[in-house]
């Protein structure tokens, strides 16, 4: 019996990406650097999916203003997915709802899905990315 | 099976690292492929030969040319995360008009496209990191 990492199918050209993003997008530089590796992947034409959860939902949050901090506000950056062919994001429903927030608070359109479903889609995925 | 390996902190400073050796040391050993380690975030810190951790306390950037050297390994450090934090080959030196660079053997810097293909050829990604 072959093992599961044996089967062909994982061999072929276009893989399903995920990429989770779960910490706020200043006081670290995950965030940041997690949206660079999306966007540079993006030329690789995979299967993307983007998953905003915990404090990563504050990542496209709208009206994000990071002046007094001294930091470049990237959020912009996020409208930009859809021109990349990134469309499939994200939101965990317990995230957004822990922290008063509804779809209307962020600056992409997003699916949402309750934690159950999110273990569901990460299932599906052959490379998973967390940041 | 055919590995790939993501090391997303510094070394010392988190396990990350030391994790990530020991975990490609012991799939080596029990006869997997590694096709390239990815350092990215603060990982690339693990590839400046300029650390000099205490005589006592393990080397670990050593620990990787050693490890690179016996296994042909291909230790990638991300350029754009590089270019932040001051981990510099001799090209990029002289194409950022720095006076030195510090990379150490064994590793090389390229780009996150080579991250994405090591998702693509591995049959898994394992990633060391917070």
């Amino acid at each position: 019996m072959s093992e599961p990492w044996e089967d062909d199918e994982l061999d072929g050209p276009v893989r399903k990406f995920m990429y989770v993003n779960r910490r706020a997008p200043y006081g670290t530089i995950y965030a940041l650097e997690s949206l660079e590796v999306v966007l540079i992947a993006a030329a690789f034409e995979q299967d993307v999916t983007l998953v905003f959860m915990d404090d990563g939902v504050y990542q496209i949050k709208k009206d994000q203003n990071t002046d007094a901090i001294g930091v470049k506000n990237f959020s912009p950056t996020y409208r930009a997915l859809e021109g990349y062919d990134v469309e499939k994001l994200y939101v965990e429903k317990e995230s957004l709802e822990s922290r008063g927030l509804t779809t209307d608070d962020l600056v992409v359109p997003v699916q949402v899905v309750n934690n159950d479903q999110l273990a569901e889609l990460m299932e599906e995925q052959e490379v998973i990315l967390s940041f | 099976m055919k590995l790939s390996i993501l090391v997303n902190e510094g070394p010392y400073q988190h396990q990350s690292a030391d994790t990530a050796i020991q975990f490609t040391k012991a799939a080596l050993e029990k006869g997997h492929e590694i096709f390239r380690v990815f350092f990215y975030h603060d990982g690339v810190n693990n590839g400046t030969r300029f650390a000099v951790p205490p005589q006592d306390d393990r080397n670990i950037t050593e620990q990787w040319t050693e490890m690179a050297k016996e296994h042909n390994l291909d230790l990638v450090i991300c350029i754009a995360a590089a270019q932040r934090r001051g981990i510099l080959d001799e090209n990029e030196a002289k194409r950022q008009g720095k006076d030195g660079d510090n990379i150490a053997e064994g590793f090389r810097i390229s780009g996150l496209g080579q991250l994405i293909e090591a998702g693509i050829q591995s049959d898994r990604l394992v990633i060391f990191g917070d």
